[in-house]
């Protein structure tokens, strides 16, 4: 059983291609000045399809720590 | 710090990668860390880690080997095959997997694609088939759509384009597949089928390049091209429930074959006990 | 005390495949052209005999690919071919010779440009030897001259490619490769095989083309032993990493020819014969000698004061060595089977002090005694 977990993103990495905000299930992200955020009311189901499609690996599921 | 995936798989010193914003290259290069990650982690492969070596050729799909931290080897232009080839037959247990793109397997190295494919040796090919030539700015490849549009093909293209997988079938691999950049999932599976395969198998993977291709066959950026993956190529399951009418135009995300054959490796291992049977018999 | 070896009747192409065996090549990938084709076939009869490993490949490019495939995993590998196939082999040579992959490229030299004469002798390959692949970069050639030398030669062909990581390029010609004649078998005590450097570094910090101060040749351990590192044809750093640094890419440039150019003592092999007193001396190479050694017997014979100086190590060219020989001689003649190519090095080197003439041949045909010693009459004329 996974425990919990967060979304993380590091803009740095982001090269602002959009492809996870356009297939993010729950539109919970958004670009600004090109690089990835997620939305400030956001629905995040932490799917993680955001991670599997990002070219550049600028978006990941971490465990949170107990 | 990327995610633990990248870190451990990834020469992360040199992230982020030289490829273009919302190219599809480093989406399947991830795919390919997921298929190692899972047969180093399944109990029953055990796969070691050590004895994983990734060949490329040249181009944008070719600089995949260099990142991926694992004994890799950016080879010359069309060559990855023939160079995963002396390396698998010299050393058999090495699980040799190939990153190479349209260009680099079945316009410059096509022969090595056919011989290898045809010698059913145990190497797995992943290409990074973007339908165009990106690393010299965008010039018309063989799996570019005939009519569209490359800087070498400045009137509309009027070569017929190969279907790589088709094509490695055709010339004997006994186990092919199409993956796509959108079909994450299903792509790495294949990966991780394709590495499992005893025999030569390859894994003709879909990418997206908007810079050179999208962009001036307007067909939108990143997103759009993909979206056009999700609607036009089919994974299995959905595909062979389709009517034939339903399929026209539509790719198939899946296997093409699997079938068995004798892997090279291990018929030249017999032949080495033949020829040795023989000398000392005094033939 | 160990009783008389036993010649062996050998043709130079099956010496250099035994040759090879002996020192310890277990991978030989090829295409089949003439005259170089009894190589391939020796070692697919040879080589699973000893558990090493024959393919014939689909072409050329792939031989040599293959061949740098399986050395990076540390086997002792030789791909052999000639003319045609030597120029299609050339990318790829050029690769081993940056990413520092040794191996062994037999080329059994034919005559003509392009399909020429298939199975006619010619040298024409010397330069090609030297210049086929594109950009600075390092070589080292032998040439056998007789199917003896082809069977000790091609072992120091292995020992300087692993020694130096470099391909090291085995110059036959048709004359040697067709060549039949007794060969004396040393036994594996008599030989000197030489093993990869490894991994004097530590493997543990990734930079696994680090050379350490005063040494020129890096020594990761091949695939598959887990140090996994990077190998590419790109300009690199010590890692194996692809640079687009000036600095680094000069600084690795420059050492590719300096681990040779600050070598070249323990490179360079000469025949000199009967050249002490010599006020001529003939230039050549391979299958040219035995008719120049005839020819200097015979003038010897006649009164006249000729020697050779044979280049055994052919690139590079044992320019020192011939330097240190110009003030006791008068004249040079260079004798070879092509239409002067070695002649451009002599020339090169001795031109200012003493007159080189040349005797060449390109036809097909064989450069006779005879025909030396009438260009030797001609010359004292």
């Amino acid at each position: 059983m996974a425990g919990k977990r967060k979304l993380v993103l590091d803009p740095s990495w982001c090269k602002g291609c959009g492809i996870c905000v356009a297939f993010c299930p729950k539109q919970a992200l958004e670009l600004e000045e090109e690089k990835v955020r997620l939305k400030a009311d956001n629905e995040c189901v932490l799917c993680g399809l955001c991670e599997a499609r990002c070219p550049d690996y600028a978006i990941w599921l971490e465990d949170l720590e107990e | 710090m990327p995610s633990e995936l990248i870190h451990k798989f990834m020469r992360i010193d040199h992230l982020p990668h030289i490829w273009c914003a919302g190219c599809g290259n480093g989406i399947i290069m991830r795919d390919v860390a997921v298929a190692l990650q899972e047969l180093i982690d399944d109990p029953e492969v055990n796969l070691n880690r050590g004895k994983v070596v990734v060949v490329s050729g040249i181009g944008c799909s070719s600089r995949a080997a260099g990142y991926m931290d694992f004994d890799s080897i950016h080879t010359t232009h069309g060559r990855a095959i023939a160079f995963a080839t002396g390396i698998k037959i010299a050393h058999p247990e090495l699980e040799v997997i190939v990153l190479t793109g349209d260009g680099d397997c079945s316009a410059i190295g096509g022969n090595h694609l056919i011989h290898a494919a045809r010698r059913n040796i145990g190497l797995t090919v992943v290409t990074f088939n973007n339908d165009i030539y990106g690393m010299t700015g965008g010039q018309y490849s063989p799996t570019t759509p005939t009519g569209d549009l490359g800087t070498t093909a400045p009137y509309g293209n009027i070569d017929r384009p190969f279907d790589i997988a088709q094509l490695a079938a055709g010339a004997g691999a006994t186990f092919t597949a199409r993956g796509s950049a959108y079909h994450v999932r299903e792509t790495t599976e294949l990966i991780r089928q394709g590495i499992m395969h005893k025999g030569f198998s390859l894994i003709d993977v879909y990418s997206v390049c908007p810079t050179y291709y999208g962009r001036k066959n307007h067909k939108g950026g990143a997103v759009e091209m993909l979206q056009w993956q999700k609607e036009n190529m089919i994974p299995a399951a959905r595909y062979y429930a389709m009517s034939e009418e339903e399929k026209q135009g539509k790719l198939l995300i899946g296997t093409l074959t699997h079938t068995n054959f004798p892997e090279y490796t291990a018929q030249y291992a017999k032949l080495i006990e033949r020829a040795q049977a023989k000398a000392k018999k005094g033939e | 005390m160990s009783a008389m070896k036993k010649a062996v009747l050998m043709q130079g192409n099956e010496a250099c495949v035994e040759g090879a065996i002996a020192a310890g090549m277990r991978f030989y990938a090829g295409y089949p052209i003439t005259p170089s084709t009894e190589i391939a076939e020796s070692c697919a009869v040879r080589l699973p005999q000893v558990g090493g490993k024959f393919v014939q490949m689909e072409d050329e490019l792939a031989s040599m690919a293959a061949v740098l495939g399986a050395s990076v995993t540390g086997v002792k590998a030789m791909t052999a071919t000639s003319g045609p196939g030597f120029s299609l082999k050339q990318e790829n040579l050029g690769y081993g010779c940056l990413a520092e992959i040794p191996c062994v490229v037999v080329d059994v030299q034919r005559s003509g440009p392009s399909t020429g004469l298939p199975t006619s002798p010619a040298q024409g390959d010397y330069m090609q030897a030297r210049w086929g692949t594109h950009g600075d970069h390092p070589v080292i050639a032998l040439s056998p001259a007789s199917v003896q030398e082809t069977y000790r030669l091609i072992i120091r062909a292995f020992n300087l490619s692993e020694k130096y990581r470099t391909p090291v390029i085995f110059l036959m010609d048709e004359i040697v490769g067709h060549m039949r004649e007794g060969v004396v078998l040393p036994g594996a005590d008599e030989l000197i095989i030489n093993k990869r450097h490894i991994s004097y570094h530590d493997g543990a910090n990734k930079q696994c083309y680090h050379v350490p101060e005063g040494q020129y040749v890096p020594a990761m351990k091949p695939f598959g032993q887990g140090e996994r590192y990077n190998i590419t044809g790109l300009a690199h750093d010590e890692s194996g990493f692809p640079t687009g640094s000036n600095a680094v890419a000069g600084a690795l440039y420059t050492r590719l020819m300096e681990k040779i150019d600050h070598n070249l003592d323990d490179i360079i092999r000469v025949e000199e014969y009967m050249l002490e007193d010599a006020d001529t001396a003939v230039v050549c190479f391979g299958g040219t000698t035995r008719a120049v050694m005839s020819a200097v017997e015979e003038a010897r014979a006649g009164g006249m004061k000729v020697g050779m100086f044979r280049p055994i190590t052919v690139w590079p060219f044992p320019e020192a060595r011939l330097k240190a020989r110009l003030h006791t001689l008068k004249r040079v003649l260079v004798v070879e089977h092509n239409y002067g190519q070695m002649l451009l090095e002599v020339q090169r080197v001795a031109a200012e002090k003493l007159p080189v003439a040349f005797l060449g041949r390109y036809d097909g045909t064989v450069i006779t005694p005879s025909d030396i010693l009438a260009k030797l009459r001609e010359m004292e004329g």
